[in-house]
């Protein structure tokens, strides 16, 4: 199902654009991507132009993505400091944003880095990706792992954000933000209309819609 | 030029000290354990995060040495929390954009600045706001230091820094806002050595050159 909404995550990222892909479903992409050789991956704690996982045994201790993980560089990559590469996101310089979500509001905000009740200790570059990327697609499974509903008309949890994102893909579909307002673009191959509707409390309006 | 436990000799009980590094790459791994070994104590941190468990700043914590973390990111060592419902640690916390924004702007002798991130989030109550345009923008305080801790790959023996891969990170900047910087480095090389066009951090940052044993 990750794979899946990955995979749809992917026709929303035009060739050639620059992509900061968050941890979760995001990081998914990049192995899918660099298949394709099309996009070049932006990490916060570095470099433009980041590589596939290395094998077993190629593992550079100095080349870690924003997740912490062994990366490779691509060839055409770039390093960087921490200043830096925030002004190149806060400045809008990131084509596409691709980010998990908690949770998503009416209005295409987004709570994604703090959970209820615990005490606010994280949030990395969560607020600035939200904020400050040309376009943020978001990806998330549509229920929680207790089946409730993602997508709600008010958050519950903390907004990371004021800005509304562009897109959200799920497993039942995806929706656009146009003007404030949630729009179905499109409906999972196994996801009827109805369906979609009882898992969505979030009022959302019916686009040029298909089926996949 | 000094070894590593000479150097953290220049930090002092109660100072505020800031740490490269994103996680363990590009820690300043050799002058965090010889800082192990120092008597500074009642320390204020700012890091992105406070290492992991007993490793880098995670050793200090450890040792009840740090009583104050800056940084946007500590959720990964759980100790960190365990500290801080104990009451043993303050933390502040900023998105990590703003965090380097704000130590970039304190080595760059600016007080203080309005950013947009964290505007109407939890992470801006009690702070002044202002609305640019459309765009509601928060007021974020330089962050400056007695003493940075960072690493580098090279140095010359004038001061002069060259990076490696992703392990720049916050070094160059943190390099560039505390009244002291001392700089872990893998091996000093001769004046000239260095080409001029790689030099990340120039010389005149830098006061102490500690070299890790080979």
């Amino acid at each position: 199902m990750r794979e899946r909404i990955a995979r749809r995550a992917l026709e929303e990222l035009p060739a050639g654009s620059v992509v900061n892909l968050g941890v979760g479903i995001p990081t998914l992409i990049a192995t899918l991507a660099q298949a394709r050789g099309r996009i070049f991956i932006h990490s916060e704690n570095g470099i433009l132009g980041a590589g596939p996982r290395p094998p077993e045994g190629a593992i550079d201790p100095m080349l870690v993505d924003a997740g912490k993980r062994p990366i490779t560089a691509s060839p055409g990559a770039s390093y960087f400091d921490s200043a830096l590469s925030f002004a190149m996101i806060r400045g809008g310089h990131i084509d596409v944003a691709v980010l998990g979500a908690l949770q998503v509001d009416a209005r295409g905000r987004v709570a994604n880095w703090a959970m209820p009740g615990q005490p606010i200790l994280g949030v990395g570059g969560a607020m600035d990706l939200l904020g400050g990327a040309r376009r943020v697609v978001v990806t998330m499974t549509h229920l929680s792992n207790a089946g409730e509903p993602k997508i709600v008309p008010e958050l519950t949890l903390p907004i990371g954000s004021l800005r509304s994102v562009d897109v959200i893909v799920t497993d039942y579909g995806v929706l656009d933000v146009t003007d404030g307002a949630l729009v179905l673009r499109e409906l999972a191959t196994d996801v009827t209309l109805e369906h979609f509707t009882q898992a969505t409390p979030a009022p959302f309006s019916l686009g040029v819609q298909r089926t996949r | 030029m000094l070894g590593a436990d000479a150097a953290m000799q220049l930090v002092q009980t109660g100072a505020t000290i800031m740490v490269g590094g994103f996680g363990l790459v590009g820690a300043p791994l050799a002058l965090l354990e010889a800082l192990g070994r120092s008597g500074a104590s009642e320390l204020t941190v700012i890091s992105n995060n406070l290492g992991e468990p007993g490793q880098g700043l995670g050793a200090l914590l450890r040792q009840g040495r740090i009583a104050r973390a800056i940084g946007s990111y500590f959720t990964t060592n759980p100790e960190v929390i365990a500290a801080y419902h104990a009451g043993q640690l303050e933390v502040t916390l900023l998105p990590q954009g703003t965090m380097i924004e704000a130590i970039r702007a304190g080595g760059a002798g600016i007080p203080a600045f309005f950013t947009p991130t964290g505007a109407g989030t939890a992470l801006a109550q009690d702070k002044e706001t202002r609305r640019f345009g459309e765009r509601l923008c928060v007021l974020e305080q330089a962050l400056y230091a007695d003493v940075a801790l960072v690493k580098a790959h090279l140095a010359d023996r004038l001061g002069n820094l060259v990076y490696e891969k992703t392990a720049r990170n916050f070094n160059p900047v943190m390099a560039t806002a505390a009244r002291c910087v001392i700089a872990e480095v893998d091996r000093i090389v001769e004046v000239a050595e260095l080409d001029p066009e790689t030099i990340v951090t120039p010389q005149l940052y830098v006061d102490v050159l500690v070299e890790r044993a080979a």
